[in-house]
């Protein structure tokens, strides 16, 4: 196993480093390649991290897709999780379908809402995650159809849409920006939209 | 009771409420009874799974109040996605805590519960009825998530004694409580009914949150989560639910998928899936 690393190794590192300095949240990735991502933060630079078995356990220790965790710490039903969101201790990693330049993410339907050309899944918990708690987005497929100069049904909260909501929608808003790691001990420049109330920590990536 | 006569005390235009989450849990063999029956235009509200598929299949949903409709494993519910392009299914779509906060609300008898939950989001422009309230407090505008009352739920749980106490014995309870409590009438179809003591028995009391108060009929229903998940009893049926979804996406096959599965009774239902030939350890 030496040699070249493979493109979805990096992909996976790239999602790891979107929980750095989270510290002790639920990081919640959606997908295989933020799964991995999750996990190597926690493996490595990240251990206070909890994480699911994708069911309604939080596993202890590192384990491989389509494993169990061998050790099981709580248990967080989906009722638990909705708490956990409400009280802004996630970071949540979404794949949309369309997204556009200010972070609005649709999951639900292409087309007219009413009539849609491509019925998606339904806003599923888009719109509470993204005015509770961090949100990161990955996009494995890179195309004008993904990225959108707007998109049809936002489901997950941009920047613009946020602000335009009030101070209440704004208050606890958050999509993380990824872009390469500053030099050790520098301070990215503000990179971020959102106030946090929680920010006891530099963050990353 | 049996599931016919759960479908005997619904009534068309009823608003039914269905407990589980996405393909799990399920109470499918009470599902299966509605699409037999001559039943029509009903609201469903439903974390949605294959309970929403094979009832807009069966053309007995006017409108479908949900957060998302998935098969799990299988992302995009096929009967959904082509109701919703058909543009003939009236919807709200709400956020997932929405949602719960909606039946929360129903089950304390409040006509609303605040969330930040769908602020700046299309879900207000798509469901112009919903409003915001000011917090008498500060200064948060919060929505006002209305109260979702059901004339009826249906849950499918583990175990259940005569009375309505009923067991949930997999990982999670999803919104089951809040289905029965925000219903006048919730039905619990179950895998065993069993005598009261033995619930405890064998389960912790913790597993005990479907309470006879809630309940106004239990059935017994062997396998009546099927093809959903029904943990630990059993887990989903992948392959059924791939010859689910493929029967789906072509007329003809789905009349033969309704023929062979649907058109006659649970015993019927139960027999024709049992004498599939075995593929894999999904098939059990």
């Amino acid at each position: 196993m030496t040699g070249e690393a493979t493109r979805a190794e990096i992909c996976a590192v790239a999602c790891a480093e979107a929980w750095r300095n989270d510290g002790e949240i639920l990081a919640s990735p959606i997908g295989s390649i933020p799964t991995i991502g999750a996990r190597l933060a926690r493996a490595t630079f990240e251990p206070d991290l909890l994480l699911t078995d994708g069911e309604a356990m939080l596993g202890q220790g590192t384990w491989a897709l389509g494993a169990r965790p061998e050790v099981i710490e709580g248990w967080l039903p989906y009722r638990t999780i909705f708490d956990l969101i409400a009280a802004g201790r996630r970071h949540v990693m979404m794949s949309p379908s369309q997204i556009d330049r200010y972070g609005n993410a649709n999951i639900s339907a292409i087309g007219d809402f009413r009539r849609p050309t491509v019925a998606l899944l339904g806003v599923r918990g888009a719109p509470g995650n993204t005015v509770n708690h961090p949100t990161s987005y990955w996009v494995p497929r890179h195309s004008a159809r993904t990225f959108v100069p707007s998109v049809d049904m936002v489901s997950g909260v941009g920047y613009d849409r946020a602000a335009r909501a009030g101070s209440t929608a704004a208050r606890y808003h958050h999509l993380r920006r990824c872009q390469p790691r500053s030099p050790r001990g520098a301070r990215r420049p503000g990179a971020s939209g959102g106030r946090r109330s929680r920010s006891r920590k530099r963050r990353g990536c | 009771m049996t599931a016919d006569e759960v479908v005997a005390e619904l009534h068309s235009g009823m608003t039914i409420g269905i407990g589980g989450w996405g393909s799990r849990r399920k109470p499918m063999s009470l599902v299966r009874a509605i699409v037999r029956s001559d039943l029509a235009d009903l609201t469903i509200v439903s974390y949605g799974g294959p309970d929403v598929g094979l009832l807009l299949a069966a053309d007995k949903v006017s409108r479908l109040v949900y957060g998302f409709v998935s098969l799990d494993s299988i992302a995009l519910e096929p009967h959904f996605r082509a109701a919703r392009q058909s543009g003939a299914l009236e919807v709200a779509e709400y956020d997932e805590g929405m949602l719960q906060w909606g039946l929360y609300a129903a089950a304390c008898r409040l006509p609303f519960l605040p969330t930040r939950a769908g602020l700046g989001s299309d879900v207000l422009r798509v469901n112009p009825q919903l409003r915001t309230v000011a917090s008498p407090y500060d200064d948060e505008e919060l929505v006002a998530v209305p109260a979702l009352h059901l004339d009826a739920a249906l849950v499918h749980l583990n175990r259940a004694d005569p009375y309505g106490n009923a067991q949930f014995l997999g990982p999670d309870l999803y919104f089951d409580d809040l289905f029965c409590m925000a219903a006048r009438r919730a039905y619990v179809s179950c895998e065993k009914v069993v005598v009261t003591a033995e619930l405890t028995a064998a389960a912790p009391v913790q597993t005990l949150r479907i309470q006879r108060w809630m309940v106004a009929g239990v059935v017994e229903a062997p396998h009546g989560a099927h093809f959903t998940s029904c943990d630990p009893d059993y887990g989903r049926d992948e392959e059924f639910q791939r010859e689910y979804v493929r029967a789906a996406g072509d007329p003809a096959a789905w009349a033969e998928f309704r023929a062979r599965y649907l058109d006659s009774g649970e015993a019927e239902y139960q027999a024709a899936v049992s004498s599939r030939p075995a593929t894999g350890p999904g098939a059990g």
